[in-house]
């Protein structure tokens, strides 16, 4: 396991959004995370790398481990650069797509050559051919769909062990998402993907792991054949052949 | 945690702790300013303040009666004209004006808002004064009116335009001309904001000193009705304070702290009426 | 739902427009009427104004043409006029004033905008109100009686005996001069730069600072390196505003600058601003050419705070259309 979650209770203000959450996340696997909304599976994904804290009102209660040692107690910064993220709406900041895959390097330093590493990430999150000759042209002239994945490239740039996407395709197109949803299997190898989707067609295609949460609440964990062909529990069951939610 | 990583909290902390420093310095000049004010000039507020006349140069004592008597016309002379032509104009670009009228008109606006007081005087001086060869109240309300309608109308208009238009809609549902609808359910609707906006103008204008320096231009009298020059309390703190007597320093003083209390208290005022306005959401 | 007809009595001529009529009965047509007059006023105000400006200054204008921008001369008695001195001490002072007014200001509104909490952030914006709301004399007085003893005994010998050898910092100390206006400038403009800066920072998307945190920056580098230039043409935009203020400050500056049409390096040098020596001179002028050479460097100031207002509010605007091209498709 990549990374474990114990017994984690979460809190926003007195309201507690998270109850007693226990899973692993396994190493270069790719694990969904499941559930109507509101359910909580944006804010359990948040807490792997610390971005809960952002928001000042959040409490969190119990342990997460990223490689057997506790997150909560390493400096935050640099667990970030090994926990990465790609978030809903494509973020570009508004420099050129060279400096956007860039920005990271620069801050946390970078061993290869500036453009060799710049075109290693983009070459990962299969953008590369579209851009190579436009590398400082704004990130704003990409479509959406472009954009999203120049997103994945800065998160790749450096070099985390995992990478956590909040809905990355849900503003963007079908054909988009297809090239996405064949990125994150490529992407694999390098790194533990861990996935929120209300979309459990693609949770079905591009995870090997799936949890269900219903209410905060983690209902059901299991490989992701299993829980979509036999499921343990009727919740589970009632949501994936669309009776709620 | 490596060397690098080191360096870029610290350098984190420091930068973020300097924000905080130059917040806090930012906001304490206005603690200073009124702490002086207090200080120097809390002493000489007494009542010959208020009610005497400057006396003759050289003597103390003597008071600035004239000078707050004197603001007060100018500024009822400024809202007089600032009031009505920001509210009526903001009522025509809410309600009436095409978008190419609305456009020359807020344009003029702005530009106007923009224009240096003085300038604003100049502007005054040639209009009202210099046909009549003399100074007067009116030129000076002219020239502090002036500097109020596009504060008003601008703000305003703002205000109008909140209003949502379900509220609109109901009342011309219901037969309601435009002119009524105005009237009655819009107006009422913004007037939070309105008044606001109005008392925020005449602080804004009870402090300008510039635009009356050659209209109004002073006096160390009474000035009855309004073809007079007169006193005010921002000229009078100029003239006082750049004059080699300590005992006009003591009334600059003193009335500075008048001055930037009753602007204080308007601009607070101001803001409590708008806090509590909950029936008009901003847009 | 009936129709409601009305006829105008004695419809004759008018037949053809009872509408009109009806409107007017209804009293939308007058309101209209009478609320354009009133916003048309507003226009013609603004216009009579630059009007009057130019009309009231041909005297010079004819006599000097352009050479009264880069005359150094101002002398009444020789019927001398030149605007150079003025145009400096304006443009220095206000130069003094932004060195001085941007850094604090665009660090108070960092704080205010991205580290204060919402409430600490409020409390303190109203306290920047106010102190926007200050009016200009009240700083002069502060200035002449405050500002002026303190740099006269400290703070310009004290610059002058570490960073006496630059050009600036030379000369006599007498407490009043460019410098001194700068810094009483600078205090008027930074509420100006505080709450349009802060309210740009404000405006930028959160997902853009969570994407530079998400990558391991910083806090001051998420804020630094991505949310303050995703601001920036606001930011700009802000100190435009600054400058145009500064510019056409009059009563403050004149308290304190020495009202001497001086050129000089030296930042302790007595000067001149255009506003103030309208406001010295104005009353005091003797002829027409002298006052309508005032009335003509009110002509240069208003045009000088005219482009700059107009800069400012493009780049403000510019801003609040920012990150349209985001996400989209």
């Amino acid at each position: 396991m990549r990374m474990n979650v114990s017994k984690l209770n979460f809190f926003y203000g007195a309201k507690q959004a998270l109850f007693d959450i226990s899973l692993g996340i396994a190493t270069n696997k790719v694990t969904a995370l499941i559930g109507p909304s509101g359910c909580g599976k944006s804010t359990l994904l948040r807490t792997l790398n610390r971005m809960h804290e952002t928001v000042r009102s959040s409490r969190l209660e119990g342990e997460i481990l990223l490689d057997g040692q506790d997150i909560l107690s390493q400096d935050v910064t640099q667990l970030r650069r090994r926990v990465g993220m790609v978030f809903q709406r494509p973020n570009p900041f508004p420099k050129s797509i060279f400096d956007n895959v860039a920005y990271g390097l620069r801050i946390n330093g970078t061993k290869l050559p500036m453009a060799e590493a710049v075109e290693k990430s983009l070459r990962h999150a299969a953008l590369w051919d579209e851009v190579k000759d436009q590398l400082h042209k704004s990130a704003y002239d990409l479509s959406g769909g472009q954009q999203q994945r120049l997103c994945i490239a800065r998160a790749l740039a450096v070099e985390p062990e995992v990478l956590l996407l909040d809905e990355p395709c849900s503003a963007l197109d079908p054909i988009s998402t297809a090239k996405i949803e064949e990125l994150l299997v490529s992407l694999k190898d390098f790194c533990t993907i861990t996935i929120v989707t209300h979309n459990m067609q693609q949770a079905a295609r591009v995870s090997d792991f799936t949890a269900f949460l219903l209410t905060g609440q983690l209902i059901e964990f299991s490989p992701t054949p299993h829980l979509f062909t036999t499921p343990a529990d009727p919740r589970t069951e009632a949501y994936i052949t669309g009776r709620f939610g | 945690m490596n060397n690098r990583l080191r360096w870029r909290k610290f350098v984190s902390n420091f930068m973020l702790t300097m924000t905080g420093v130059c917040a806090v310095v930012a906001v304490s000049v206005l603690f200073f300013i009124l702490g002086y004010l207090v200080y120097h000039g809390g002493t000489s507020i007494n009542w010959n303040f208020f009610t005497k006349l400057p006396a003759p140069v050289g003597e103390s004592g003597g008071g600035m009666a004239n000078a707050i008597v004197g603001n007060a016309k100018l500024l009822l002379l400024a809202a007089l004209i600032g009031v009505p032509i920001g509210f009526m104009g903001a009522i025509y670009l809410a309600e009436f004006s095409g978008s190419s009228v609305a456009f020359v008109v807020r344009y003029a606006a702005d530009l106007l808002n923009g224009v240096p007081s003085i300038v604003i005087g100049i502007f005054a001086y040639s209009l009202a004064v210099l046909p009549f060869k003399h100074f007067s109240t009116l030129a000076g309300g002219l020239a502090l009116g002036v500097m109020m309608v596009p504060i008003t109308l601008r703000s305003t208009e703002e205000f109008l335009r909140a209003v949502p238009r379900a509220l609109r809609e109901g009342a011309m549902a219901l037969g309601a001309s435009k002119s009524k609808t105005i009237a009655t359910v819009i107006v009422p609707a913004a007037y939070r904001g309105i008044l606001t906006a109005i008392l925020l103008a005449f602080a804004r204008v009870a402090g300008e000193t510039a635009p009356l320096l050659f209209t109004a231009f002073g006096s160390r009298f009474w000035s009855p009705g309004w073809n007079q020059p007169t006193a005010s309390l921002p000229v009078m703190i100029f003239t006082y304070a750049i004059a080699p007597y300590e005992d006009w320093h003591r009334q600059a003083w003193a009335a500075g702290l008048v001055l930037l209390g009753l602007i204080l208290v308007i601009n607070i005022l101001a803001r409590a009426i708008l806090a509590r306005g909950i029936a008009v959401p901003r847009s | 739902m009936a129709t409601t007809t009305t006829t105008a009595p004695g419809a004759g001529p008018f037949a053809g427009s009872r509408s009109f009529i009806s409107k007017l009965r209804d009293g939308d047509e007058i309101a209209r009427l009478i609320t354009f007059l009133f916003a048309a006023s507003v226009v013609l105000v603004t216009v009579l104004l630059v009007y009057e400006l130019w009309v009231e200054s041909a005297l010079p204008r004819h006599k000097f043409g352009l050479h009264f921008l880069i005359t150094k001369v101002w002398d009444p008695n020789l019927d001398q006029f030149g605007a150079l001195p003025f145009i400096y001490g304006t443009l220095v002072t206000a130069a003094v004033s932004l060195l001085l007014a941007v850094p604090l200001g665009i660090g108070a509104a960092i704080f205010l905008a991205e580290l204060a909490p919402a409430q600490i952030s409020d409390i303190l914006e109203f306290f920047i109100d106010l102190l926007a709301a200050v009016p200009s004399v009240i700083y002069g007085l502060l200035g002449v009686f405050i500002v002026i003893p303190l740099m006269r005994e400290y703070i310009q010998p004290g610059l002058k005996n570490t960073l006496g050898f630059l050009p600036f910092f030379q000369g006599p100390t007498y407490g009043v001069g460019f410098l001194t206006a700068g810094i009483v400038l600078a205090i008027m403009v930074i509420p100006y730069i505080i709450s349009v800066s802060r309210e740009v920072l404000l405006s930028v998307p959160r997902d853009q600072r969570e994407a530079a945190l998400a990558l391991g920056a910083t806090r001051w580098e998420s804020t630094w390196k991505v949310v303050v230039p995703f601001a920036r043409t606001g930011i700009m935009g802000s100190i435009f505003l600054a400058l145009a203020r500064a510019l056409g400050e009059t009563m403050a500056v004149t308290m304190v600058i020495g009202n001497t049409p001086t050129i000089s390096a030296s930042l302790f040098s007595p000067g001149y601003s255009i506003a103030a020596v309208i406001a010295n001179e104005f009353t005091e002028a003797t002829g027409d050419v002298y006052l309508q050479s005032l009335i003509e460097l009110g002509l240069v100031l208003f045009l000088l705070t005219f482009i700059l207002n107009g800069l400012a509010r493009l780049l403000i605007v510019a801003t609040s259309q920012r990150g349209s091209g985001v996400g989209q498709a």
